[in-house]
């Protein structure tokens, strides 16, 4: 890989230690996959997870005296005002610490410290063929799909290297050849609500391992059901990209997707596959009692906070909710007494923070029911366990303490 | 018969030990950190340790931090693998491994793979580009 000056003085420590040392990182991505130099990027987002390798290599690269050029967005760990002091289930010393230390690294880096994982729904949004550096799973694949813009898909230490030397090496899906579609996904199930497209990410063994390419789904889908399909996918496999024909800007028509090739495999997802599915990860020996109710992993917005807030109005939950969302949404939902309305049936509404985190210590050995199998995946690590179901029936699950 | 094959360097580095082959993608947050145990349900793998072995598997799976982390939390044991041999590189992994120092090549003539074994022991050298089956 050939490097330009500029890059180059940053490598050899002109820029310090730590630039040089996030330099050393992506010139060894960058030869690996055979990248012939080193691009610009406008934008950066970083899967910050609070989890001890972040943070260990974010403190590395802090005392190294690294500073980002791009200032990235960072996804949620847990928030510190919710979780620590005069609440009913404090976090400890030690998890506190560990969010205050993961905290500071990241502001002495330079973080945008937004705490929120989808930056491609508000926070962060690229424009249609826009170089950048995404991280978080949900992420990446929105960026490139939805809006067009151009990224790999960072591990959060690669986009925190991209967002201090302000360059990606050029590979992947940063080039156009990569980015067409190769697997015919022919969508017959009925996708009647965001949910089922949580559902049609988690099918990655069926639909294999390359770029989809989606038909038969409805004409308008809206922002939250595109977050689960990308979260999903990427749970389920690693996909940085998909198309939907007809519907994404690199799509206009299946030849287009496909770039005038012939798809390598095709699929059908059926209404069978998503129950399949459903049935399968639910925990299944189950008597349909639940402990508690978590959405927004990825984080709920405030059209889908207002949605549970209409539902449960003037209601008493009989179990515990945790709506995961952004510090701006939240502040959005205070303003409308969007917060006060959940917050009288017994619903918390809980910014800056994600299900797989150590704030959520009280929950462990119970049974939780949530929309999202992202949700269900990572913290089942923790001991806990998830049903689930489609937003309505878990809201449903909520009011009387039981999965119909 | 020759047993040493040509490669391409991802991560640097070398290493020599016993290999563990898998055909099922990884994902480093679901090894058990303080016996390098995969404890992912279903998984080829699962109940086998991969700690301080060369291990052979497709390629990476899950969101942008499991490999990472996942690697770390091994490190602190000293139970990471010895070094990894993929076939389907991804950003994720391959950042990974190098943050970590973890040597990792690809693209191994196919010959390799028709020949090694679970168990045998094997060389790789990511900083000259070759792995070898030893006797």
């Amino acid at each position: 890989m050939k490097l330009t000056d500029e890059q180059q003085a940053m490598m050899d420590g002109k820029y310090g230690e730590g630039a040089a040392y996030a330099m050393k990182i992506q010139f060894a991505l960058g030869e690996a996959f055979d990248a012939p130099r080193m691009v610009p990027i406008t934008r950066a987002h970083i899967a910050l997870s609070n989890q001890a390798g972040d943070l260990w290599f974010a403190e590395k690269m802090y005392k190294a005296g690294a500073r980002c050029r791009v200032a990235p967005t960072v996804n949620p760990g847990f928030c510190l005002g919710h979780f620590t002091g005069d609440c009913a289930h404090p976090v400890s010393e030690e998890d506190a610490d560990h969010m205050r230390r993961t905290d500071a690294a990241y502001r002495g880096l330079g973080a945008i410290l937004s705490y929120n994982c989808t930056p491609y729904i508000a926070t962060n949004v690229p424009n249609f063929g826009e170089v950048i550096a995404f991280s978080e799973s949900s992420a990446t694949p929105y960026a490139n799909a939805v809006w067009g813009a151009r990224t790999n898909r960072e591990s959060a230490n690669s986009a925190l290297c991209a967002a201090v030397t302000g360059c990606v090496p050029e590979y992947g899906l940063l080039l156009d050849e990569n980015r067409k579609g190769d697997i015919l996904v022919h969508v017959e199930a009925n996708m009647k609500s965001d949910y089922e497209y949580h559902l049609l990410g988690m099918i990655g063994d069926k639909i294999g391992e390359g770029i989809p390419v989606f038909t038969g789904l409805p004409k308008y889908i809206s922002s939250e059901a595109l977050r689960n399909l990308g979260a999903q996918l990427n749970t389920s496999g690693a996909y940085g990209m998909y198309h939907i024909v007809g519907f994404t800007p690199e799509a206009p028509t299946l030849e287009a997707a496909l770039g005038g090739k012939k798809p390598k495999h095709e699929v059908v997802i059926t209404d069978k596959d998503l129950k399949d599915f459903e049935e399968k990860f639910s925990d299944a020996s189950h008597d349909g009692k639940v402990d508690f109710a978590m959405f927004g992993c990825p984080h709920f917005t405030l059209k889908e906070a207002m949605y549970i807030a209409r539902k449960i109005e003037g209601k008493k939950l009989a179990i515990p909710m945790y709506i995961l969302t952004s510090s701006d949404w939240a502040e959005m939902a205070h303003r409308m007494g969007v917060y006060d309305v959940l917050a009288a049936a017994g619903a918390e509404l809980i910014p800056d923070s994600c299900p797989d985190q150590p704030c959520w210590h009280y929950l462990k050995g119970k049974v939780g029911i949530t929309e999202s199998p992202k949700c269900a995946y990572y913290p089942r690590r923790r001991g806990i366990n998830f049903m689930i179901r489609d937003l309505d029936t878990c809201i449903e699950a909520a009011l009387t303490g039981e999965v119909k | 018969m020759s047993k040493k094959f040509s490669c391409h360097k991802i991560a640097e580095g070398k290493a020599k030990a016993e290999a563990i082959i898998t055909h099922d993608r990884i994902m480093f947050y679901q090894v058990r950190p303080e016996d390098g145990v995969m404890e992912e349900k279903n998984h080829e793998l699962e109940g086998r340790s991969i700690a301080q072995k060369v291990l052979l598997f497709p390629g990476g799976k899950g969101s942008s931090v499991v490999q990472q982390d996942g690697l770390y939390h091994l490190d602190r044991f000293h139970n990471m693998p010895a070094a990894l041999i993929i076939q389907d590189p991804d950003p994720v992994l391959v950042a990974g491994a190098i943050i970590m120092e973890l040597p990792m090549v690809d693209k191994v003539e196919p010959a390799f793979y028709e020949m090694v074994k679970d168990g045998d022991m094997v060389e790789v050298n990511a900083d000259e580009g070759y792995v070898e089956i030893l006797d």
